[in-house]
């Protein structure tokens, strides 16, 4: 199972996606953002970071880089794309995933480890989890504050479109405490936390991250 | 001859909450300016473009790339107009 992990100008933690990939199973596959083409991947992840510095907007230019137009093209065709704080940023500056990502209401970076509760168990890459489980990851970030039109927020509420939400304290002011949201199919999935982290008990809080990473792998056999 | 110049103007929409603009409001308080009831900020771009600028073509790179139309509004100021 090839799960490739793009590599933008400013990434940060590819390597340690690309390692949360290997300790689940699968392969990954390094990609670079001034690619045209995508290679034969199963999944792609996009990883946290600063891609371009954070220039103009969070995700802004990466969103616009050479590689993105073919993840776009097969993302809307079902192909599974997981995007972590940058990452998730990158995805809602392409259209891939609704809403936006602010500076944090309080305009502190904030770095701590974070309880989440799984709201959907039947996404591409949280099938691993039941449905209301709570777990802890990392969550670190200036501009991971979640936004949307609140008719939009009604809209993906009552679509079931929030993956995972912030409890026991939101690290930076997200409406509705949300951490993360899912695409109509289920197959695109971004968070501001940091599975990724967490997939090691010598490095992380927990291992609770690693189900995002051996989702997938069950999510591609089954498509 | 001049390159003619178009100013774009992106700016946070009303409903969006600005905590950058409510610091500087803080602290523009802190510092005896209590007549300034808020702020709101924003990104100014200046383009130099070549030939006669476009108004289409402007407004769509406005509000494809320079603002993020999810929480952004955009004010094309265009020569002459």
């Amino acid at each position: 199972m090839r799960i490739g992990v793009i590599t933008f100008p400013g990434s940060l933690d590819d390597v340690d996606a690309a390692r949360a990939v290997r300790l689940a199973g699968g392969e990954p596959v390094s990609l670079w953002h001034a690619d045209d083409h995508l290679e034969d991947v199963d999944a792609v992840v996009l990883p946290g970071g600063f891609s371009y510095g954070d220039y103009l907007r969070a995700g802004a230019i990466a969103a616009r880089a050479p590689l993105m137009h073919s993840v776009v093209a097969k993302a809307r065709s079902g192909l599974p794309v997981l995007g972590i704080c940058n990452g998730f940023q990158v995805l809602c500056e392409a259209g891939l995933l609704p809403g936006a990502l602010t500076r944090n209401g309080h305009l502190h970076f904030r770095n701590r480890d974070q309880a989440l509760r799984v709201e959907r168990a039947d996404t591409a890459w949280t099938g691993s989890y039941t449905a209301g489980q709570r777990i802890v990851v990392p969550v670190k970030n200036g501009e991971g504050r979640y936004v949307a039109a609140p008719a939009d927020l009604d809209r993906l509420e009552e679509e079931g479109r929030v993956v995972v939400r912030y409890v026991e304290g939101n690290p930076n002011g997200s409406l509705r405490d949300i951490a993360g949201v899912t695409s109509a199919d289920g197959r695109i999935v971004g968070l501001m936390p940091h599975p990724e982290h967490a997939v090691e008990d010598l490095t992380g809080p927990s291992t609770d991250g690693l189900g995002f990473f051996t989702s997938v792998l069950t999510a591609v056999v089954a498509a | 001859m001049r390159v003619p110049r178009v100013v774009v103007d992106v700016v946070l929409k009303p409903e969006i909450s600005d905590p950058q603009g409510q610091a500087v409001l803080g602290a523009l308080g802190r510092l005896g300016h209590g007549s300034v009831r808020s702020v709101r900020q924003g990104k100014h771009f200046v383009l130099e473009v070549d030939g006669t600028p476009d108004r289409d073509e402007l407004q769509q790179i406005a509000e494809t790339l320079l603002a993020n139309p999810v929480i952004e509004d955009v004010e094309l100021h265009l020569p002459g107009a």
